[in-house]
């Protein structure tokens, strides 16, 4: 196969509307960069757009009007159908094709782009050892697997064919908390090994703020109600939308220093003590 | 049992013969239906119509339709390819909805998920819808296969040679062994090609072993289309 070679993929949204047949203004004039190699997280409540965001990157979704750009190049001269398969895609519910097993689910993609069988596979079972799974789990079927477990091998098929950008749909929507923490520290473990530029979209904040070196906060109709570092969101929240939605206006996030014993313990908003700080 | 020892091989002649008239519609009415079950449930608006007028086909009771075919198809009167395309016809009226249902049962997210993963649409379908609605399209080719191996034996009526005949004969000459040995060949086929979808089926659909949802699914599609087969008869 013949690999392009891939840029750093930047990704810039310039003035980007969607509007839907049934008239719904999905997203309007929306501008962004989203810088390469970082994890950008978009986040906001159902219906502020955020998904149709994403799939505009592969173009699932056509933007009505403006145009979206992987490192200067402007996808709507791409055929969909190449530009997806170097794009890779995680989704909620993994999205695992039923009646694939596990390892033939991680090759797929590879084998689209014209990798032999063997290699792709071989490649497949490298990338479980990468997500922590089991190499005993390539030949089950999906629904052999544990919620978890098929997260995972979302993760791994969105990784095989190397793409440089990742991008993920509420990926962690449907499994259990404990779960759920285990995944997003296996993403920040990974995006910060692999260096990919990973768009990760979600509801929750606190995701957002984990796995988001830039957060990307959404109003209705893919208005940006603020973007920036968790930590600039937090020191100065851009308004009283993004002050509720970060849970500052309720007291949320703010720590006070309690003097015990002459140390300082920091402690929450609910007066729990939360840890000590370090002189 | 004394006509059934010294008519062996007509009946088992007359078997053969009745399989070969029911294979062709079997499967050309199921490659038909495919098509035209995708398009029904592709495009909401037509499915409606596609059905019912599909629906109503299979309302035409199967002696005037056979003998109409001659008219239609401008073949003779006793080619057997009256009793074919019939048969077919039958066989697509049952199937398409069997068909329609089955692409409905095929997860949208997954269908997603593979058009994320960079799937054409031409591959999207052979690789992954064709296969997801398996389960509901065997549902519907087994009601198929059965309606089509007794509806054969009304072929004879008209001249075209099945195990009708031994119905025909048998009544007229009051035979009653050559009238069960009619009936229990009719059965035999009908089972056997029973186990050679189900069989198929295990081969082609080996991720299906086990899951109760799908085969839930599939159960649901075969009343189905029994209901509609019933419905008209």
């Amino acid at each position: 196969m013949v690999r392009r070679r891939l840029g750093p993929a930047m990704i810039e949204f310039r003035s980007v509307t969607k509007q839907f047949p049934d008239g719904t203004v999905a997203v309007d004039s929306f501008d962004l960069v989203i810088p390469p190699r970082k994890t950008t997280v978009l986040v906001g409540s159902s219906g502020c757009g955020k998904t149709t965001l994403l799939r505009m990157i592969n173009r699932m979704i056509d933007p009505t009007s403006g145009s979206i750009l992987i490192d200067g190049e402007d996808t709507s001269g791409l055929a969909p159908v190449k530009l997806r398969r170097r794009i890779g895609y995680v989704m909620q519910n993994s999205g695992l094709l039923p009646h694939r097993k596990v390892i033939d689910n991680v090759a797929t993609v590879p084998i689209l782009n014209g990798v032999p069988k063997k290699d792709a596979r071989a490649r497949a079972l490298e990338l479980l050892d990468t997500v922590g799974l089991d190499r005993s789990l390539a030949s089950k079927y999906p629904r052999q697997l544990s919620g978890g477990q098929q997260q995972r091998v979302g993760v791994a098929r969105g990784l095989a064919a190397d793409p440089n950008i990742l991008l993920m749909d509420e990926p962690f929507g449907a499994v259990d908390p404990i779960v759920r923490a285990e995944l997003q520290q296996e993403t920040i473990r990974l995006q910060e090994g692999l260096g990919k530029t990973v768009v990760f979209v979600t509801h929750d904040i606190d995701e957002a703020f984990l796995l988001g070196h830039q957060v990307v906060i959404l109003q209705k109709g893919g208005h940006i109600a603020q973007v920036g570092s968790p930590a600039e969101i937090l020191a100065n929240p851009a308004n009283d939308f993004v002050a509720s939605f970060v849970g500052a206006d309720r007291g949320k996030r703010v720590l006070r220093i309690e003097r015990v014993d002459g140390r300082d313990v920091v402690v929450d908003e609910n007066g729990t003590p939360t840890g000590v700080l370090q002189p | 049992m004394k006509w059934v020892e010294s008519n062996l091989g007509l009946v088992w002649d007359l078997t053969l013969t009745h399989v070969a008239l029911c294979i062709p519609p079997i499967v050309i009415g199921f490659l038909l239906s495919i098509p035209i079950g995708w398009f029904a449930n592709r495009f909401r608006v037509s499915r409606g119509t596609i059905l019912v007028v599909l629906g109503l086909l299979y309302t035409i009771p199967s002696l005037p339709l056979f003998i109409f075919m001659p008219l239609i198809l401008g073949t003779s009167q006793v080619s057997s390819l009256n009793v074919t395309v019939a048969l077919t016809i039958y066989a697509v009226a049952l199937m398409v909805r069997s068909a329609s249902d089955g692409f409905g049962s095929v997860d949208s997210d997954i269908l997603q998920a593979a058009s994320a993963m960079g799937y054409s649409g031409w591959q999207r379908f052979w690789r992954v819808e064709l296969p997801l609605s398996g389960p509901v399209l065997l549902a519907g080719l087994r009601v198929v296969s059965a309606s089509t191996v007794s509806l054969a034996t009304i072929g004879s009526v008209i001249g075209v040679t099945s195990l009708g005949y031994l119905f025909l004969n048998g009544l007229q000459r009051t035979i009653p062994a050559e009238v069960a040995s009619g009936i229990v060949a009719v059965l035999v086929i009908a089972v056997v090609f029973d186990l050679v979808i189900v069989l198929a089926g295990r081969l082609l659909l080996p991720w299906n072993r086990g899951d109760r949802s799908a085969r839930a699914t599939a159960r649901a599609a075969r009343r189905r289309a029994v209901l509609v087969a019933e419905g008209a008869s």
